[in-house]
């Protein structure tokens, strides 16, 4: 690697950070997103798999919050701040590896149906379009159910439901970069597709995909908590399948609220702290809405 | 697909006149048909691939299909050849797609009966709820959506944006779930006020009475599909709004010495309407999503709630069934929104 290069991107990415760090917003996003990932992968040092288990739970039935139990307790008398925590790591979990499959997916056909302008290209996006009309919760459901339920499946059914519109958005991008004139000269250089798309196209695309993934992410976590409600789970315990328990032992008409609000909340404040890094990380990366540039 | 024959047609219509008006509807009607066929070629995709799916089930399917039940391998057998699954696996392909077209949907496990007359005597319900709830949404996402993009950066708009990027993150089921308890169940000492169960009370009168019964009832779903689907709808209306605001036109309206609300209402809303409008019938998959998910918690008994049984039981012929259906309701929105589209904007018809 080449100094020149080496310098010039540390310069763009420490741009990249200043940039960032105008969004108020975005880096408060990212303060409770950084905390969410840190307790869920420490999680481990201090309580494992048998605060979900059901027998030897010391609490009583919807206990409300108290000292011992900080959000209350759930029908089998588990403590749902114990829960909520281990039950984390299946959420964002299962939320970032299926962002990570639709936005590989997305990418992949994206580049490929802007790269190859023929029929291969029309083809894509017709099958693109055709993924894109899907209602997609009713097809993930629908996968889900007949795949079977398990973490795999779950992440399967989410990512292939939720990659089309990643795919426009990079195809879009894919396009403009190509009608580039240095794109001409590496063609007449001799540059064949996999040097175009891989050193060309990608690196023009990568922040855009950055972006959406972040927002991905935040899709995938809502979906993972309505396929479990749903009953579409991976039988483990996580947020969608603590609120599905607070629904199926009728936690309202107990007036354990702390049951049904506690793991909701999780679920809004990463989703909204996921939200609002993609929003700033679009304002940031996208040029067609970064201002005077 | 076929911008490039619409793209000579305008330049010539223009200085045509009269004959311009037929020339443009010809090109509508060539789009319309256009769109059409690939709607059906969607369709077609759907019932291939919904067969290949509900193929793919691990296992023997006839067991999956009658998970739970008792059955002796004779029983296993006659079922099997009931089904056609001892044939070969074109000819079983063919069955099911003349099956489909015929609209015989197959029998349902659980009920024991035609899957077609379930979904047909849920698809009322459905269209009450969602109707309704869309009907609300759309209004009301359009008016705050106006209000929130003619004055943006007011306390308002601020306040619009929050609240729709707040509902936007909030899941469905949650929402309904946080309704029902404080205004279904009640919290403490304060009672619920709204039936949170099912779309009529057991002992439900007749006449006008029975109507404000199941308005009741529908209080609590509709609150939360509408918190849920008109976000978008007043974040589109206000950045269209505000595309429309700095054109030119807008500014000759001022110019003209017209009030504020006429520039407004009769300049820059009917323009801005438009993409909302498509956004509607586009998005309406995320609807469906959001139906399934209300029906299920409010248990109202509509195609959502037939769905989702047919998922927990699991009852594989109902699932297909009401799949197909779903999805298919979803094409022909999609693509007549497309059309309306193209037929009411002519920028789009000339680009």
């Amino acid at each position: 690697m080449t100094t020149v290069a080496a310098t010039r991107r540390r310069q763009a990415l420490s741009r990249f950070w200043a940039d960032f760090r105008t969004h108020r917003a975005g880096v408060a996003g990212m303060v409770v997103l950084v905390a969410a990932v840190v307790l869920a992968l420490i999680a481990p040092l201090f309580i494992d798999e048998s605060v979900t288990s059901v027998v030897d739970t010391t609490g009583d039935d919807f206990d409300a919050p108290s000292l011992a139990f900080p959000f209350g307790t759930d029908e089998s008398g588990r403590s749902i701040l114990l829960m909520v925590w281990w039950g984390s790591r299946t959420s964002l979990l299962i939320g970032f590896l299926a962002a990570l499959l639709s936005i590989v997916i997305g990418m992949v056909v994206g580049i490929a149906a802007g790269h190859f302008r023929g029929w291969l290209g029309a083809v894509l996006m017709r099958v693109t379009d055709w993924f894109l009309v899907l209602p997609s919760l009713v097809t993930a459901l629908v996968l889900a159910a007949i795949l079977g339920g398990s973490t795999f499946t779950i992440i399967m059914a989410i990512g292939i439901t939720t990659w089309p519109s990643t795919a426009r958005l990079i195809r879009a991008q894919t396009l403009a970069v190509e009608s580039r004139p240095y794109i001409e000269r590496s063609k007449a250089l001799g540059a064949g597709h996999w040097h175009i798309t891989t050193r060309h196209v990608l690196p023009n695309v990568a922040p855009l995909l950055l972006a959406s993934t972040t927002l991905e992410v935040a899709s995938a976590i809502v979906t993972e908590s309505t396929l479990a409600f749903l009953g579409a789970s991976a039988n483990k315990t996580s947020w969608g399948t603590m609120l599905r328990g607070s629904y199926d032992f009728g936690a309202a008409n107990e007036g354990a609220w702390w049951y049904i609000l506690i793991p909701g909340l999780a679920i809004l404040a990463v989703v909204m702290a996921f939200t609002l890094v993609g929003r700033a990380l679009e304002a940031v990366l996208n040029p067609r809405l970064r201002r005077g540039a | 697909m076929t911008a490039p024959l619409e793209a000579a047609e305008p330049a010539a219509a223009q200085a045509a006149g009269p004959g311009d008006e037929r020339s443009t509807r010809r090109g509508t009607v060539r789009y319309a048909l256009s769109k059409a066929g690939g709607a059906l070629f969607s369709i077609a995709m759907v019932i291939v691939g919904t067969f290949f799916l509900f193929r793919m089930l691990p296992g023997d399917p006839v067991r999956s299909l009658a998970q739970g039940r008792n059955m002796t391998p004779a029983q296993l057998d006659l079922e099997r050849s009931r089904l056609g699954l001892d044939k070969p696996l074109i000819e079983q392909f063919f069955q099911f797609v003349g099956d489909t077209l015929r609209l015989d949907l197959g029998m349902s496990y659980e009920y024991k009966r035609p899957v077609l007359d379930l979904i047909g005597e849920r698809l009322g319900p459905t269209l009450l709820l969602a109707g309704t709830g869309l009907v609300i949404a759309v209004s009301l996402g359009i008016w705050q959506g106006t209000r929130a993009g003619w004055r943006s950066g007011s306390t308002f708009d601020r306040f619009s944006t929050g609240t729709s990027l707040l509902l936007w993150s909030v899941p469905t089921f949650w929402l309904g779930l946080l309704l029902m308890m404080v205004f279904g169940v009640g919290i403490g000492p304060i009672p619920g006020i709204f039936p949170f169960r099912g779309i009529e009370s057991v002992d439900a009168p007749d006449g006008f009475a029975y109507v404000l019964d199941v308005a009741s009832h529908m209080v609590l779903p509709c609150l939360t599909l509408v918190a849920v689907v008109y976000a978008q709808y007043l974040l589109v209306m206000r950045s269209s709004l505000l595309e429309e605001v700095s054109q030119d036109y807008v500014t000759v309206a001022r110019a003209k010495g017209l009030r504020d609300d006429d520039v407004r209402r009769r300049h820059a809303v009917p323009n801005a309407l438009l993409p909302t409008v498509t956004l509607v019938f586009m998005r309406v998959g995320f609807v469906v999503g959001g139906a399934v998910t209300v029906e299920t918690i409010y248990t109202w008994p509509g195609l959502g709630q037939l769905f989702y049984e047919a998922i927990s039981v699991p009852d594989f012929t109902l699932m297909q069934g009401t799949f197909l259906l779903i999805t298919v309701a979803v094409i022909v929105m999609n693509t007549l929104a497309d059309v309306v589209y193209h037929m009411l904007d002519p920028r789009v018809r000339s680009a």
